[in-house]
């Protein structure tokens, strides 16, 4: 399985000459781990830089959103592919109590906040309401579970032949948890990242910061390193940072954390790194 | 296997709330009291952890207003979890620490996204003078 970080940003894109490093678009991730097919995580920004690297022989796609807040999907009327009558594509993502996953998508994808309605696109396109629980995609099984954000939110474990990759990039384990992460079975996502190969979680505070965000749905990057720690994850790719975050602050956030003291690998994200995973080698 | 975020989350909510709260899963086990529960019942929840229904049900002797036990089905928490509703009462209970107690319960039960069924909470209230 190789994983590629499209998009590692938060909250709205920042695309600034201060964030050329680590990058400005917002979270999506590709997956790819069969021929023929690939899986993209998340529909922000991101996403735009894959439709531009879609092979001529893809035959399938499969996009699996997390959430709907409108930086996940802002990417999503700029996916080539929708617009290739011979590409199959079956977006995944959660339903509310209320809405069918079509139902939510369609208030962005139709005028006036997009040109195009999701019904005119000339894909195949197939709609899912992500289940809770396992389903297989080519190459990879997949568990969803609901994880604690506001509005209806999933994190993804997706596992293949060579390895585990759990995706979790907006995720608050934290939240009121007075015993955070010692009690796992009280913990939020937990049973998705346990023993994960990479775990890609949401990082966006630095630690200080958090208090002032409580309830807000992130993580500070102590709380991602706790969960990775105590899920024996091998390898955290810190992601979702803070558009306030520029490149020099990130630097400094992060080698505050060198060496890690226990054997896990800390990485955190950047758009364009790629990572074998099972491999040994970092990103 | 972990607990769904709905039913973490109302334990979290519990733990910061003042009224006395018991969180079952949908097997009847009760798998969280809170602090003010704690009192009510004269038990520790880290000291006792999770307990089987059967247990909860009847270790606190309930009874009903004529002194008669009552049976585990007619308890509201259960109620709530057996025939997925509503459900209000008030009850009189023996602590561990001995103590009776006059209750008002009202319990509801925790349906998820997709119609889960993720168990029930009940929400107790020591009876004040004047109460009905």
């Amino acid at each position: 399985m190789e994983v590629t970080l499209w998009g590692v940003r938060g909250s709205i894109p920042t695309p600034r000459p201060d964030t050329v490093r680590y990058g400005g678009n917002t979270s999506c991730a590709e997956v790819a781990a069969a021929p023929n097919s690939t899986v993209i995580i998340d529909a922000g920004t991101g996403i735009c830089a894959i439709g531009q690297q879609l092979p001529a022989d893809l035959e399938r796609v499969d996009l699996l959103l997390t959430h709907l807040h409108m930086y996940h999907i802002l990417g999503l009327g700029f996916v080539a592919g929708l617009y290739r009558p011979d590409l199959e594509i079956h977006i995944w993502g959660p339903d509310s109590t209320v809405g069918r996953l079509r139902e939510r998508l369609s208030r962005y994808m139709s005028p006036p906040l997009f040109p195009v309605r999701i019904r005119e696109l000339p894909c195949r396109l197939s709609l899912h309401d992500a289940p809770l629980g396992r389903f297989e995609l080519p190459g990879v099984s997949v568990t969803a579970a609901l994880v604690c954000h506001p509005g209806p939110t999933v994190g993804y474990r997706l596992e293949g032949d060579t390895g585990t990759v759990a995706y979790l990039p907006d995720h608050e384990p934290a939240l009121g948890a007075c015993q955070f992460p010692d009690l796992p079975r009280w913990t939020s996502g937990f049973d998705l990242v346990a023993g994960a190969d990479l775990l890609i979680h949401d990082a966006q505070y630095a630690d200080p910061e958090y208090p002032d965000h409580l309830g807000w749905g992130h993580s500070s990057i102590g709380q991602a390193v706790a969960l990775a720690n105590a899920a024996d994850v091998r390898h955290l790719i810190p992601f979702h940072h803070d558009p306030g975050h520029d490149d020099d602050c990130l630097d400094d956030l992060y080698e505050a954390l060198w060496p890690a003291d226990n054997g896990l690998l800390i990485t955190p994200a950047r758009e364009g790194a790629r990572l074998v995973v099972g491999a040994q080698a970092p990103i | 296997m972990g607990y769904d975020v709905e039913v973490i989350l109302m334990r979290q909510a519990a733990s910061y709330l003042a009224m006395p709260i018991f969180v079952v899963d949908p097997k009847g086990n009760l798998v969280y009291f809170n602090e003010p529960a704690e009192e009510l019942l004269g038990l520790r929840y880290e000291e006792v952890g999770e307990m089987p229904a059967e247990e909860w049900s009847t270790i606190f002797v309930p009874t009903d207003k004529n002194g008669d036990p009552m049976p585990p089905e007619a308890l509201p928490l259960m109620i709530a979890l057996q025939q997925h509703r509503p459900a209000h009462d008030r009850f009189h209970i023996q602590g561990l620490d001995g103590q009776k107690r006059e209750l008002f319960v009202t319990a509801f039960p925790i349906i998820g996204q997709h119609a889960r069924d993720l168990g029930a909470v009940a929400i107790f209230w020591e009876a004040q003078p004047g109460w009905r």
